[in-house]
């Protein structure tokens, strides 16, 4: 089973996530068990998916956290996209996801970002990272979280700045 | 000036120890060139024609002796035993091996110095006033800001993978020195009518291949709310910004597709729900910045006796007369001038200084103005505090340094960037278009009768020599493979900030030295009394200028 890294630990990844729909997002067959599922499917499906507690929503990078809104309060994941790793819009869409909307449960980064991003991520509220490249040494890639351990400005781990802090 | 405490000591050692981790990887192969290329960015690693190119931060220009004598020994020691003021206050290095930039970044943590996001998709050094503290006409010291701005930027999570590089300057005087029109945002300290301090929020001005002169968002925003609303701002950029193509995805593309009105309600909007958050300055957390900039230790001098030695030393020695014209200016506090080191010497690339000088300036700075100084934006270097009962002395031993070439803010103190001896981006050389002028205009007097003229030299459309905004402008273009120039008029950094215009079809490097002479004539023959370059150009208009110098040229 595929790995991830989640509240700093490696754990067996037990979603599965499904690809953007070609067609109608109405017409998407949503399989049982964990499933995270694009923004359009949610949308189009909202009411029946609404009614189970295994299904997770990713949002892509040009998608808002405004989309979703509060519907992300009721789900047990979301995920934000990175298709390249220099596209830094998950990072703001994570911190909105979090700080606007409140979210509470798992918050995943999903893509081509790269380990060295990890910290930064996590910084902006995100706990889980599954890789698609699946042959990252996660060992390895899991330091990279103690990049740094002390932040002048504040995040969502960190709320209040060091200017606040500091003795 | 700021000091390190063990927080900003240990956020320095991690970064350190992260780019070391990053370059083993790299060299080993663990981490792809284009994995790489943004990590070695915001370390200041470019990778230039000839070799790589380290840009270090100087944050607002500051800088003490100790710093100035270890950025000499890394110039020495890891270099080619120079190093060169960038038009953004840094120092940059054009020799260094990859392997070793990890040890120069632990040797400038050493003196607090790094080279963090000096490059890369990311909020740059924070530039400001080279007079900043010390000029007679500031309103608020934008020193203390421009830290809290810094040490917010550092490191920001959100941040730190923007659609493109980003770049604030702060200005706290009546007069602009830190060309905030012309900068992501600008912020132009005030203070309202009930006395408290606040900031004028301009945003999407910018030079580069789409120049453009930024936009009031706000008239006055109370400073403790500086970092949320610079928060909101980034964040609708980082949102929004065009990422499709590189040469849309500035600010300044976004604030003119919205325009700057729904630019500015978008900020706001967000602003609402970061406003008030911990990261809302407190009266205590303003007063403990500004307590680093505080005065130095200046004694009570009797102005007029001082003025009245200075006017004799000048009346005496000609050639010291013309220094302090240029070179010397006043200052807020009685018995004190600020002095300006010119680096722009006939022969030599602008900015550029050798190890030796460094650590000349470094002894300048401890003899003369209590062991610190300034780098401009002009590519110069200042003593801001220096008695004037020393001037003469200064002037001596800044004469034996090579500093000492009295044409700050003349036609000679040219604007210029490495060009294309150095930079892989460039399209043409601009060292040797500088210096080929400068030769021209070898008579001092001469030069000093035209007064104020800013010539700025780019070797491309990326204006790192800010072309633009120079009353003459001069970008280095290609065409099939040869070097060609191209002439702007009618640029201006300051408070009438104006971009130039394109005079005509481009020159040959030869061609130069003629043209701004042709240039350099009309004005002399059009001005009325006490009207400068730009004065006439805007009076006249560019027509008169473009008759002379093609009907030379052809």
């Amino acid at each position: 089973m595929p790995k991830l890294v989640k509240d700093g630990a490696i754990i067996d990844d037990t979603w599965t996530r499904l690809d953007k729909p070609e067609g109608d997002a109405a017409e998407v067959n949503v399989p049982a068990g964990q499933v995270i599922v694009p923004l359009s499917v949610w949308q189009a499906q909202r009411e029946q998916l609404q009614a189970r507690d295994d299904i997770g929503v990713w949002l892509d990078s040009d998608e808002s956290a405004f989309d979703l809104g509060d519907d992300a309060k009721q789900l047990p994941l979301v995920a934000v996209n990175l298709p390249a790793f220099m596209d830094g819009r998950a990072f703001s869409t994570a911190r909105l996801v979090r700080e606007r909307f409140g979210f509470s449960g798992e918050l995943r980064a999903v893509g081509s970002f790269i380990r060295d991003q990890m910290c930064y991520l996590s910084r902006c509220g995100v706990n889980a990272f599954r890789f698609d490249d699946e042959t990252i040494d996660l060992e390895k890639a899991k330091q990279s979280l103690q990049d740094f351990t002390e932040f002048y400005q504040a995040g969502v781990d960190q709320q209040q700045p060091l200017f606040r802090r500091r003795a | 000036m700021y000091i390190y405490d063990q927080y900003d000591h240990e956020i320095l050692r991690q970064r350190v120890a992260q780019f070391r981790d990053q370059t083993e990887r790299y060299l080993a192969g663990d981490l792809s060139e284009a994995e790489f290329l943004p990590l070695r960015l915001q370390n200041g690693l470019y990778v230039q024609r000839l070799a790589p190119m380290l840009r270090i931060n100087v944050p607002y220009g500051m800088l003490n002796s100790t710093q100035l004598r270890r950025l000499a020994r890394i110039a020495r020691d890891y270099d080619k035993g120079y190093c060169h003021v960038s038009t953004r206050q840094n120092i940059q290095y054009n020799w260094p091996a990859l392997e070793q930039v990890p040890d120069i970044l632990a040797e400038l943590a050493e003196v607090e110095m790094h080279g963090t996001q000096s490059s890369g998709n990311c909020i740059r050094n924070v530039t400001s006033d080279q007079f900043a503290g010390v000029a007679p006409d500031e309103v608020v010291d934008p020193r203390p800001y421009c830290e809290i701005i810094r040490q917010w930027s550092s490191f920001h999570p959100e941040f730190a993978f923007l659609p493109r590089k980003f770049k604030i300057a702060v200005s706290g005087s009546q007069m602009d020195r830190a060309a905030i029109q012309v900068h992501d945002i600008g912020l132009q300290l005030v203070k309202n009518g009930a006395g408290a301090i606040g900031f004028k929020v301009l945003v999407g001005g910018g030079l580069g291949r789409t120049p453009v002169i930024g936009s009031v968002i706000r008239e006055y925003l109370p400073q403790e709310h500086i970092l949320t609303y610079l928060e909101a701002i980034l964040r609708v950029y980082n949102l929004h910004g065009r990422r499709d193509n590189k040469y849309k995805a500035r600010i300044k593309i976004l604030v003119r597709a919205m325009g700057p009105e729904n630019f500015a309600e978008a900020v706001e909007k967000e602003w609402e729900h970061l406003k008030d958050a911990p990261s809302t300055l407190r009266d205590e957390d303003i007063v403990r910045a500004k307590s680093y900039f505080t005065e130095p230790d200046y004694a009570t001098l009797d102005d007029a006796s001082a003025q009245a030695q200075l006017d004799q030393q000048a009346g005496e020695n000609v050639p010291f007369s013309k220094w302090l014209m240029r070179n010397v200016r006043q200052h807020r506090v009685a018995g004190y001038a600020s002095v300006t080191l010119s680096l722009k010497p006939t022969g030599i690339a602008p900015g550029d200084l050798t190890d030796a000088q460094l650590e000349r300036i470094a002894d300048l700075a401890e003899r003369f103005s209590f062991g610190e100084v300034r780098t401009t934006h002009e590519q110069n270097v200042v003593l801001a505090d220096v008695r004037k009962t020393d001037l003469l002395e200064l002037w001596q031993a800044a004469k034996e340094a090579g500093f000492a070439t009295p044409n700050i803010g003349t036609l000679t103190d040219i604007i210029c960037c490495p060009g294309g001896d150095f930079c892989s981006l460039a399209n043409a050389k601009s060292i040797p278009i500088a210096e080929a002028i400068q030769r021209q205009f070898t008579d001092l007097d001469y030069v000093y009768d035209l007064g104020d003229l800013d010539l700025n030299i780019s070797g491309c459309m990326n204006a790192c020599g800010h072309h633009h905004v120079g009353h003459i402008g001069v970008l280095g273009v290609d065409k099939k493979g040869q070097e060609f120039y191209q002439v702007m008029l009618g640029g201006n950094a300051g408070n009438e900030a104006s971009l130039a215009k394109v005079l005509g079809p481009a020159f040959e490097a030869e061609q130069m030295p003629g043209v701004v002479q042709n240039l350099v004539n009309v004005y002399l023959e059009n001005r009325t009394e006490e009207e400068l370059f730009i004065d006439t150009y805007n009076r006249i208009g560019i027509a008169p200028f473009k008759e002379r110098v093609y009907a030379k040229a052809s």
